[in-house]
């Protein structure tokens, strides 16, 4: 049957094709499905990066095109790391992306182990859990700046009612000390659902006669879900963390719709500093150089969480 | 044969005749920003289509989004636009990176003269560098930063006997910025009608150029300066004078003793949708809004007034407004000229003004029936003689995110003092001036 499928290939192929592959080694061919595919990659990913190092070393401004481009040697990278406004945004980002995670990993487990049970509605359940998560950021983003108003937000309300605290005293996206923890709210409202399913995926993952064993060893409940259910899920959990953590590390869109990085500078993340540098200041330069920083981070941060990823799986 | 030759002429002649009719008709793109003048416009531009045969597109973009959207396409070198009705501020970056085209040699061949429009609007929007006569814009929309209030509750005798009691001074149009906030502060969390309401609606906006001209409104009266000897940016004892600290702390008493609640970061909309829905007694925007807010048929009419900006130094309002330029890449530039020399005609400009749209002409402005032909024109008046804009200088986005930024951090989010954010707006402002070789 392959042999005639090679031959009915083999009389479509036109003369004149046939004779120039005929001559062509298997690594030649190769090269011609590959080559494309490292071009594409040169262009899109490999040359931008070597030209955004090359002007982290200028004063390019993209908006003064006119002007005489001078190399400056490390200067972005001094006057970027010695300036208190790019640590304080670095320190949100770390807010953001420690919190975010904390809740996400907690409450994303937590339902997922409650859902793996078999109960009626199950299914429905799970469909409604993870609704939020198929939401656009900016819809996400528009609903909660209403759900937060002081005067008509739902959830001034509903915090009003459990404590009793008046609905318009306090101000989730304009006070120095709330801020923070509204955008941490709602990334966890939209995204513990993306934890869940991983988590969701390990637990099916182990197979019933573990569980079967243990009971018949009399292992407790509880020890079955240290021994077992915890060191089984974890390199899905661990995964989820890297995915979610990449994601938390350049977020922007969310949290430019809920707060635009305010109020004050309190809520402006690494990414949203860095889009205005290249994108509302026109310093490129700068701003290259703010982004050659920022991506050795989260690659070095990457390979090291990888790694230990890695070793997990191994165990 | 005889017939054949005269065919193929017909149909030269028709060719040739359809391809000059396309090339004098052009599809034109004014690019502005979304707002009720926006719309005025479009109806205006009607009688130039009708007139020259051209036609008009337009883009326009929410402001919040006006200045990103727009200074991309210029610094790309797009050629979405072939007219802009650009912010004054920009005036300077397109003129020095060759975005605008310079129009004085045109303005000369055409006898349209600068001095037929009023001088503020001249020097802010066509004019660069500045108060030089080199022009790169037509100004087009004269505005300024004003107030209106709910003039049936000043009417109402209980809300005046009361501010009395609680004042001992007479409810009117406040005539100081001082007055302004013990009037805002008294209706702050009063109840009308079953309502709460709230003193005033001001800019707070961080993302764009918001709170930076609420606070601007608030330091030109106090007499701030942005230099101490104008070209020479020397800001120290000018940006942080005496005067500004006080006028920036007074500005943060304001925000946070007579606003309504989560007004963290409001501009133009908010402001409005404060003021329409009922719960601020005061509020301050654009005069280009004014038209609209006074044929508003809940909050419009009788139960509204207009009031230029208070002085308390000195008088004082926040430049708004634009010229129309056209865009150096375009590739109509004639017919945008025309455009531009239709638009500078006084008739033209009359109508501008009846639809809405404020007109910088002087035969708009001076005219004798001007002052009565809206309930804030006589206000729009005042406002222009003393009206003080921002920095125009080609590196005006650095220079406007800084202040956003270091203003936005003291007024809402309590970081420092007035004092401080003040010293660390010059130490911002050299910084980028060092950068462009100014210092």
């Amino acid at each position: 049957m392959s042999g005639k499928t090679i031959d009915r290939v083999a009389s479509a192929t036109p003369a004149r094709v046939a004779r120039k592959v005929k001559g062509l080694s298997d690594r030649a061919i190769a090269w011609i499905f590959v080559g494309p595919t490292i071009f594409l990659l040169l262009a899109v990913n490999i040359f931008p990066l070597i030209w955004t190092i090359n002007l982290s070393f200028t004063n390019f401004k993209a908006n003064r095109v006119n002007r005489a481009v001078e190399y400056i040697g490390l200067r972005n990278y001094e006057r970027i790391l010695g300036d208190s406004d790019i640590w304080l945004s670095m320190q949100a980002t770390a807010h953001f992306l420690f919190w975010t995670l904390f809740f996400q990993v907690l409450i994303g487990f937590t339902l997922a182990w409650l859902i793996n049970k078999k109960f009626r509605g199950n299914d429905l359940w799970t469909t409604i859990i993870v609704l939020p998560m198929m939401l656009s950021p900016a819809v996400v983003g528009n609903f909660w700046t209403f759900l937060y108003q002081p005067q008509i937000g739902l959830f001034n309300y509903v915090v009003s009612f459990f404590t009793g605290v008046d609905p318009s005293s306090f101000d989730m996206l304009g006070s120095v000390d709330l801020a923070p923890w509204s955008i941490v709210i709602v990334d966890t409202w939209m995204w513990t659902p993306f934890v869940m399913l991983i988590c969701l995926a390990g637990l099916r993952s182990i197979p019933d006669y573990i569980y079967e064993a243990a009971e018949i060893d009399r292992a407790s409940k509880l020890r079955q879900f240290f021994t077992i259910t915890i060191p089984m899920v974890l390199p899905f959990l661990m995964l989820a963390v890297l995915f979610r953590g990449i994601e938390n590390f350049k977020m922007f869109d969310l949290v430019v719709q809920l707060t635009g990085g305010g109020p004050g500078s309190v809520t402006e993340m690494a990414s949203i500093n860095l889009k205005r540098e290249a994108f509302e200041k026109w310093r490129t330069g700068y701003s290259s150089a703010f982004a050659i920083i920022l991506f050795v981070t989260v690659f070095g941060l990457a390979s090291i969480y990888v790694k230990a990823l890695n070793k997990v799986k191994e165990r | 044969m005889k017939q054949l030759k005269f065919a193929s002429a017909g149909a030269i002649a028709l060719a040739a005749a359809s391809v000059t009719t396309t090339a004098q008709a052009d599809d034109l793109t004014l690019c502005w920003a979304a707002w009720d003048p926006a719309n005025a416009l479009v109806e205006l531009s009607k009688d130039f289509e009708a007139e020259s045969g051209h036609s008009m597109n337009f883009e326009f973009v929410p402001w919040p989004n006006f200045a990103d959207r727009m200074l991309n396409e210029l610094n790309s070198g797009g050629k979405l636009c072939d007219l802009l009705i650009g912010d004054s501020q920009w005036i300077g970056g397109g003129a020095e990176n060759g975005h605008y085209v310079k129009l004085n040699e045109f303005f000369d061949s055409e006898g349209i003269s600068m001095d037929d429009f009023a001088p503020a609007t001249v020097y802010a929007y066509s004019t660069w560098p500045k108060g030089t006569p080199n022009y790169y814009a037509l100004p087009a929309m004269g505005d300024a930063n004003g107030w209106f209030y709910r003039k049936d509750w000043f009417a109402r005798e209980d809300i005046r006997a009361a501010y009395k009691e609680a004042t001992g001074d007479e409810l009117g149009e406040p005539k100081s910025q001082k007055e302004m906030l013990q009037i805002a502060q008294f209706f702050q969390g009063r109840e009308i009608d079953g309502n709460k309401v709230y003193g005033a609606a001001i800019f707070t906006e961080r993302g764009s150029e918001g709170i930076t001209m609420g606070v601007t409104s608030a330091l030109y009266p106090w007499g701030f300066k942005y230099e101490n000897t104008a070209g020479k940016y020397d800001m120290e004892g000018a940006v942080n004078s005496a005067e500004a600290v006080e006028a920036l702390e007074f500005y943060k008493e304001f925000y946070k003793t007579a606003t309504p609640p989560g007004y963290t970061n409001s501009y133009m909309g908010e402001s409005l949708d404060a003021f329409k829905s009922g719960q601020v007694a005061m509020a301050m925007n654009w005069f280009a809004f004014f038209p609209g807010l006074y044929a508003d048929p809940d909050t419009g009419g009788d139960k509204i007034d207009f009031f230029v900006n208070p002085p308390q130094n000195q008088a004082g309002s926040t430049l708004g407004g634009q010229g129309i330029s056209v865009i150096s890449y375009s590739e109509k530039k004639d017919a945008s000229l025309e455009y531009i020399k239709w638009f500078a005609n006084p008739d033209v400009q009359a109508k501008w003004w009846s639809m809405g749209g404020y007109s910088a002409h002087n035969s708009v402005l001076n005219s004798p029936t001007f002052k009565d032909s809206a309930p804030f024109a006589g206000d729009f008046l005042v406002a222009m003689d003393d009206v003080q804009d921002f920095w125009q200088e080609p590196a005006y986005a650095e220079l406007l995110l800084s202040m956003q930024k270091r203003v936005h951090d003291y007024v809402v989010a309590d970081k420092g003092t007035a004092q401080e954010a003040l010293d660390l707006l010059i130490e911002d402002w050299t910084e980028v001036f060092e950068d462009e070789g100014k210092l």
